[in-house]
């Protein structure tokens, strides 16, 4: 069972940081009706506890998207030299040689690349509301309704950035460097 | 509205934050537009090579996003702003920028 160096950063990437960042949103959501809308009374360590968690999803987010688009885009955009003909090494490349599959970057990656940075802005400015106004949230109406939808935006910016990076992945991953040996298998008639 | 140490509480800091991440959401957008329109534009947006005008693109639009921040929330700091007109202005903001980020969009303003 073998596995290269950009397929586990690949991995680490968007089945790591990007879905449990996507796993995350729920929790977020249904801390910030309970505490801001639903008015439900949080003792102060819940709401540290709170404050944490959505430090964390912040953080999170960047580390998604900095991985994103420093370690695995370069991978993925590299150009083939002249008269490359196996395609395999170069996955943007691999996608645009075809025209059933040069939509998945002409619409997935370009949207991808963009769209994924509204998630760690918008989870910042949450997790900054959050903090700021701890339990007085509640009594201000405007930014606490802002506040749910930033995080709507951010779970709508991380599922789109993530269901195509799975997509992208499927049709041309992102492949190479040195090989790392998980375990020996057996071998099988 | 007071916290603990007294000092008044407004909703002026959650609105310097809401409007902030909508202009660098709305920011990014507009970059993006710029570097997949212009080629000179593109060239300057590569910040990193290996990344390309991404690079460029994201590092401009966070800068932004916090020297709005910076700004806005030192201007409104101790002030009540009208949330309404806040929050119109910020969904604006990024409808618009989720908009310039969709290439199909992309392309219908390039006519491409």
């Amino acid at each position: 069972m073998e596995i290269t160096v950009r397929d586990a950063v690949t991995m680490l990437h968007g089945m790591g940081f990007g879905a449990l960042l996507l796993l995350a949103f729920s929790g977020a959501v249904a801390g910030l009706y309970s505490t801001s809308i639903a008015g439900h009374p949080w003792t102060d360590r819940e709401r540290r506890l709170a404050c944490a968690y959505l430090v964390a999803m912040a953080a999170l987010a960047w580390i998604t998207v900095l991985a994103g688009a420093y370690l695995v885009y370069p991978w993925y955009r590299a150009v083939a030299p002249p008269g490359t003909t196996d395609l395999s090494g170069y996955p943007q490349r691999l996608l645009m040689s075809n025209t059933s599959t040069s939509g998945w970057h002409d619409i997935g990656m370009e949207w991808k690349e963009h769209i994924a940075w509204f998630a760690p802005i918008t989870l910042t400015a949450v997790a900054y509301i959050f903090i700021r106004y701890g339990a007085h949230l509640s009594q201000f109406r405007g930014v606490r309704n802002a506040v749910l939808a930033l995080a709507v935006t951010a779970f709508v910016a991380t599922a789109v950035a993530g269901a195509f990076g799975a997509m992208l992945n499927k049709f041309a991953p992102v492949r190479g460097g040195s090989t790392i040996t998980i375990m020996k298998g057996e071998a099988h008639d | 509205m007071t916290d603990a140490n007294q000092t008044p509480i407004t909703n002026g800091p959650g609105a310097a934050a809401i409007l902030a991440a909508s202009a660098g959401c709305f920011a990014l957008g507009v970059l993006a537009l710029a570097g997949d329109a212009s080629p000179p534009i593109a060239a300057m947006l590569k910040v990193w090579k290996p990344t390309g005008p991404l690079s460029g693109v994201t590092d401009v639009a966070i800068l932004l996003w916090l020297v709005i921040w910076f700004a806005l929330n030192r201007l409104w700091k101790q002030r009540t702003v009208n949330m309404a007109t806040i929050n119109l202005a910020s969904v604006a903001l990024f409808v618009v920028g989720i908009l310039l980020t969709f290439p199909p969009f992309m392309d219908l303003l390039q006519g491409k």
